[in-house]
């Protein structure tokens, strides 16, 4: 599994294609089948979720690069990047769409006095830089230094998605941002220079 | 950490939830169309319950556009204590069985009682009654409940002249099903309303929805409805009216008192601190949730005078 060949890799990145769009296609199959009383809350839920799994999963990629050696996920991330912008695109078109069905004057007031919209819709503006370099003619043209840098954005965007769940939760429903907080906590950790190395020498 | 590791509250919360809620719309979508038309329809129609249309509660009298269908408002629910999940409550519906049922009337009452679910249903004569609910969370259902006015049942009480509030209670799911119950709030849940709108002609105990007993994930087999409150004040599943000299302890409230009052009248000038209240997405008949504005006490303008003199601003 260390190396795959090109042919390998670019059937992977079909069938990551193919699965990542499913939720969206899954969720837009029920709704259109009457099987959702409130398709707003659905997808905005679904889309959210999705987005910050996804997330997570690009952090996950360099320190199981750096354990296993399987060098060609790298080549899996940058999609993984671009779905994470499409989910997130969703679930601001949900909201602003379905939820709000375009009431601006709501819009604004929503992103300026509650607390969890800014995150959010802060988080969906960092996001949106990092979707428009993810192609080879701007990487090539900001270097990859440069490009590097401004993907590291990526470190802000995530406390900000797992804060803007935080804030929304009802009674004790933490389980599941708690879940991505640890799953977070434990990405970054991994990243943490000493542990990074000794993770990497195994 | 309040949060347990436990039963089936584990199970869907570590799963990720629309995964979790997918499940069911796999299991759902594998029993194709034709299989599911052949199955007794006992799983989906409750027992009958008569009633005759209130006239003063139809969708003319009203001006509702019409009824939200009966499977959305059977699908889409809050009622914590079979879950958090809005299609939890249906899901979770043989969590609890509503027969036998016995409701106890306590506290400042010269009659104290506990009525068997059956003597209750025959205490008046059960109505009709289309209400639209309106919940906290901004969005609406257009209703037919059945039920009678719970002035009948104060009445046959007798309250004391010490009665100011009355506190209605639902029942404790760590009782009625230990190995399965979650923790989402400190149960029993708990509301109340002040004894004047606790009489008004409009508040209904309710024991049907569509013609037929209440379904569990409606709140079986009797809940209350106060139409021009938001929906988390109609308690569901009651098991005790207590009534008191002072205003009692109510769950979200206690919970969150900057987000949920005592008095939660439907209001659209009084934004949740989260979200606004201006307007509300409306559950029709349409693949999509329509928007409309919210009206204040949800269109029940008669309740107004009962907060004459008070800031509705600051008791929201």
């Amino acid at each position: 599994m260390r190396r795959l060949s090109a042919q390998h890799v670019s059937r992977i990145k079909i069938v990551l294609f193919i699965l990542l769009v499913l939720p969206s296609i899954v969720a837009a199959t029920n709704i259109l089948r009457g099987e959702v009383a409130e398709p707003a809350d659905y997808i905005t839920h679904i889309t959210g979720e999705w987005t910050l799994r996804l997330l997570l999963l690009t952090l996950f990629i360099r320190p199981f690069v750096n354990i296993s050696s399987w060098h060609w996920l790298i080549k899996l991330r940058r999609m993984i990047g671009l779905y994470v912008f499409y989910y997130a695109v969703l679930h601001f078109c949900a909201y602003l769409l379905l939820d709000l069905q375009l009431d601006f004057s709501t819009v604004l007031e929503d992103i300026i006095k509650r607390k969890y919209i800014t995150l959010g819709f802060i988080a969906l503006l960092l996001l949106l830089p990092l979707a428009i370099t993810s192609n080879d003619a701007l990487i090539k043209k900001l270097g990859s230094r440069r490009w590097g840098r401004l993907h590291q954005a990526i470190y802000f965007i995530v406390p900000l998605g797992i804060t803007h769940y935080w804030l929304q939760i009802k009674g004790d429903e933490y389980a599941e941002p708690l879940t991505y907080s640890i799953i977070t906590f434990l990405l970054l950790l991994m990243r943490y220079p000493p542990l990074a190395q000794k993770l990497r020498q195994r | 950490m309040k949060y347990k590791f436990k039963s089936r509250t584990v199970s869907s919360e570590i799963t990720p939830q629309d995964i979790y809620h997918d499940r069911r719309r796999v299991v759902k979508s594998l029993m194709a169309l034709p299989a599911a038309a052949l199955l007794p329809t006992s799983a989906q129609a409750g027992t009958a319950l008569a009633a005759a249309p209130h006239p003063d509660y139809s969708l003319e009298k009203r001006g509702y556009d019409g009824l939200t269908p009966k499977k959305k408002a059977l699908s889409y629910n809050n009622f914590y204590e079979l879950g958090t999940g809005k299609d939890d409550p249906e899901f979770n519906k043989d969590l609890y069985s509503p027969e036998p049922w016995t409701i106890s009337i306590e506290g400042e009452v010269n009659k104290p009682r506990t009525f068997d679910i059956d003597q209750l249903r025959k205490l008046a004569t059960m109505e009709e009654r289309i209400y639209r609910l309106r919940c906290v969370e901004a969005w609406s259902m257009v209703v037919p409940w059945i039920g009678f006015s719970l002035s009948n049942l104060i009445n046959a009480v007798e309250p004391t002249g010490n009665a100011k509030y009355i506190n209605f209670l639902t029942f404790n799911p760590e009782e009625l099903f230990p190995d399965d119950a979650n923790r989402a709030i400190p149960w029993p849940y708990s509301e109340g309303l002040r004894m004047d709108e606790a009489m008004h002609p409009l508040t209904l105990l309710t024991f049907g929805i569509y013609g037929e007993q209440l379904p569990t994930q409606s709140g079986a087999p009797v809940r209350m409805i106060i139409p021009w409150k938001y929906g988390f004040k109609s308690g569901k599943a009651l098991t005790k009216i207590i009534f008191t000299e002072r205003k009692p302890h109510t769950s979200w409230n206690l919970l969150q008192p900057s987000e949920y009052g005592f008095y939660a009248n439907v209001n659209p000038e009084v934004p949740h601190p989260r979200w606004s209240q201006s307007s509300e997405k409306a559950l029709t008949s349409s693949l999509w949730v329509e928007r409309r504005p919210t009206e204040k006490f949800n269109g029940f303008d008669e309740v107004a005078s009962l907060y004459s003199g008070m800031d509705l601003n600051k008791l929201f």
